[in-house]
């Protein structure tokens, strides 16, 4: 009995320094010189300051922007306490949240179907990504507010759509981040 | 469901059928001692491991000394890492936030949790645990208790490959080999292909970003060593998240190929070790028919799955959810776009089928059935697949249990590759199957009865709060992690409680696996007969499935009954809550 119990407290050490230590800093090491951008967060600077990561979503309530879906994390695309709504199919509340968001949206947009990931929060509540429907159901808001015409936001939204990976894993998407970027690159 | 969710899952299972053989070979050379061309490197580590910790390499165990090793690494190693998580405060290292002292009662169900394989998180990582507690803490355990998992189901293929054996292996040469010569290397280059992908791993403070729309308003961004983590959480069936919403984080899981690759790794080790079974026994066919009973479980739990979150909501109007090729729809609170519903159904199968727990939507909010279905894999014991290493035991145990049923049909003393199965070994597989249950049915009761430490929890109510406790419990019971995570268990019982279950879930299953490995050991063989019941064939694999299945329906059908199947129910006929 005492030598297993002197073999696990070594075994125990050992182990964890060199898969508790050796091992992640060996990988932040060899990330970091290969992959420098993506290691650090594919974070995106703009004039030499950091407006945000190309893989979360952030805030955006004006009309002049493309909004990402609704989020349950924190506050609001919190990016300190990711998660979803956790409200079961049947609790009132969701119901009620979603049934109003799909409201108002047919009342601004008479006769147009709601794509539904523009009134369900995702689970991480970072999605950075919504359906293409989803971005052309906001094109008519945006292109007004920045006086464009809307066949130009229409073909903006094509150029940022991204397929399914490999033309089929996952689900066509675009990034709103992204297209945000270079909306503000065609009008300022 | 879609034409092209249909066809990501035929690319999965064919994906996941061409690994089964390599890897199943691979761990068993590993675990036979052959040479692996990993040699040249690891032996001299492997020796020095050996060493340094004054393992005798060439000693055999019997069952006992096996699980004694077993037992005493857990536990020390458990409780370093409640003394890592006690003391981040003070230690200042790798602790950019400034993150305070976990609490013991969290600290506690933490600990047993990753010790466990189980994974169960009631915190927010990214605002708790510090990137020391992360690294050294809790990555450390998915390593850890992966290897154990791994180390008793080969201590039971041993058990049943050897005849008149006192001994089933050495736990120290097995634990070091698993480490070094799978999880190690596999974690390395899974890692790396993930920070590809996009996934972060650095020791920076979190980033402040000054918003586009408005820069005086800001974004916090956690990152931290999250891709080294990542790895050995998906490999080793651990499912602890470096982030709160887990796979569903875009940090965690940033692209539809990062999910692809972290659904495969699930599977990839429990799948291959079904052929390291039929290889170290010698009858490959076995192997095989054990893996073809775990695949028609598994296409039926997707099926399921995919075609209840596929189901427009019945009480939404206005909306959009039949379905086109630019916004597939179904069922989306919760889910990612990058996602949509077919691989976040087929996420949910295998990371409940494995004792994993990883999430990549949020279970809770799924539909009734759909959310039935991951709840009903884990109580099937988690053998479709199963949590690596675990899987395959447990699967084993059933296995034990068809021979014997089949036996008693036909009335002769029932035999499993060439050894008797007696009154000892049918007792050790019923003690496995009874415990689970035992557990799950007798706390959940308890809480539910109990408004101010049970109920008060809950997030949702009506019959969906019944299955959010119920999760919890046959989550943490099963080892696997995930939950309805509209229960807030961050409270002094739950955690208590939760961590008891875990530890009895893992430790009061495992001792019995590994005696009966001990006892089948020092079996003779017995060569087959004409009533002999061959167990590689497909009756033996429908006989298997029908155990797996009616064991589990009966057990826990009635549970089921008052809460995902009446919530459908008065769903359907229009009752909210």
């Amino acid at each position: 009995m005492h030598s297993i119990w002197k073999t696990s407290i070594r075994f125990t050490i050992l182990t964890t320094v060199l898969l508790g230590v050796v091992y992640p800093l060996l990988m932040t090491a060899i990330a970091g010189a290969l992959l420098p951008h993506k290691a650090g967060g594919s974070l995106i600077v703009k004039d030499g300051q950091v407006i945000g990561s190309e893989l979360l979503a952030q805030s955006f309530s004006s009309d002049r922007y493309f909004a990402p879906r609704p989020s349950a994390a924190g506050n609001g695309y919190d990016a300190t306490a990711s998660g979803g709504s956790n409200l079961a199919q049947s609790n009132l509340k969701l119901v009620q949240r979603v049934q109003g968001d799909i409201d108002k949206l047919r009342a601004e947009n008479p006769g147009k179907p709601v794509p539904i990931d523009m009134v369900t929060t995702s689970g991480s509540g970072l999605d950075p990504d919504i359906t293409p429907d989803n971005a052309y159901f906001q094109a008519p808001r945006v292109s007004k507010a920045r006086g464009l015409s809307e066949a130009t936001v229409r073909a903006l939204i094509h150029d940022q759509t991204l397929g399914r990976q490999w033309g089929v894993l996952g689900e066509a998407r675009v990034n709103v981040m992204s297209l945000n970027l270079s909306l503000d690159k065609l009008s300022k | 469901m879609s034409v092209n969710g249909w066809l990501q899952f035929s690319i999965y299972c064919l994906v996941l059928l061409l690994t089964v053989k390599p890897v199943g070979i691979y761990l068993a050379r590993v675990f036979e001692g052959q040479r692996t061309w990993l040699d040249p490197l690891l032996r001299p580590c492997e020796s020095l491991i050996y060493k340094l910790t004054a393992v005798k390499a060439d000693q055999e165990m019997n069952w006992r000394e096996y699980s004694f090793a077993l037992l005493g690494f857990s536990a020390v190693s458990m409780l370093l890492t409640y003394a890592i998580e006690r003391l981040q405060a003070v230690a200042h290292l790798w602790n950019p936030q400034g993150l305070a002292a976990v609490g013991p009662d969290l600290a506690w169900s933490t600990a047993a949790s990753f010790t466990t394989n189980t994974n169960w998180q009631s915190y927010t990582p990214e605002t708790t645990m510090s990137y020391l507690t992360q690294m050294a803490g809790l990555a450390t355990h998915n390593f850890f208790s992966a290897a154990t998992g791994i180390v008793v189901a080969v201590a039971l293929i041993r058990g049943i490959k050897r005849t008149s054996s006192g001994t089933i292996g050495n736990f120290w040469v097995d634990t070091t080999r698993a480490l070094l010569y799978v999880l190690l290397p596999g974690s390395i280059i899974y890692g790396l292909l993930l920070v590809g992908q996009g996934v972060p791993q650095n020791l920076h403070a979190y980033t402040t970003a000054h918003l586009l729309e408005d820069s005086a308003k800001t974004q916090t961004i956690a990152q931290g060593p999250v891709a080294s983590q990542e790895a050995i959480k998906m490999l080793g069936t651990n499912g602890g998240g470096f982030f709160n919403a887990n796979s569903a984080h875009p940090f965690e899981n940033p692209t539809p190929f990062s999910n692809f690759l972290q659904m495969l790794s699930i599977f990839l080790i429990p799948a291959g070790l079904t052929y390291t079974l039929g290889r170290m026994t010698g009858s490959p066919g076995h192997g095989w028919a054990v893996l073809a009973a775990m695949f028609v479980l598994f296409a039926a739990g997707f099926t399921t799955v995919y075609w209840a979150e596929s189901h427009a909501h019945p009480m939404l109007h206005g909306a959009e959810q039949t379905g086109t090729v630019t916004a597939p729809a179904g069922n989306m609170e919760g889910k990612e776009v990058r996602f949509g519903v077919s691989q976040s159904a087929l996420f949910a199968t295998i990371t409940t089928d494995a004792s994993c727990g990883a999430v990549n939507a949020m279970h809770d909010s799924f539909t009734p059935l759909g959310g039935m279905v991951v709840l009903v894999n884990i109580m099937l014991g988690e053998v479709i697949f199963g949590g690596v290493g675990s899987g395959l035991y447990g699967m084993l145990i059933f296995v034990v249990l068809a021979v014997f049923i089949a036996g008693l049909m036909v009335g002769r003393t029932p035999e499993y590759l060439g050894k008797k199965i007696e009154s000892y070994d049918v007792k050790m597989s019923m003690l496995y199957v009874l415990i689970f249950p035992l557990i799950i049915l007798t706390l959940t009761a308890i809480f539910v009865m109990s408004p101010n430490i049970g109920l008060s929890a809950l997030t949702n109510s009506g019959p969906h709060g019944l299955s959010e406790i119920l999760y919890a419990f046959t989550s943490a019971t099963g080892n696997n992690g995930s939950a309805f995570a509209g229960l807030s268990a961050n409270t002094w019982w739950y955690n208590v409680v939760l961590g008891w279950a875990m530890l009895g879930g893992r430790f009061l299953m495992l001792i019995p696996v590994v005696a009966l490995a001990g006892n089948l050991a020092q079996k003779k063989s017995i060569p087959p007969s004409p009533g002999t019941f061959p167990v590689n064939t497909s009756l033996f694999t429908v006989l298997l499935t029908g155990v797996v299945l009616i064991l589990g329906a009966l057990t826990f059908f009635p549970v089921l009954s008052l809460g995902p199947i009446l919530e459908h129910l008065l769903l359907k006929s229009g009752q909210l809550f």
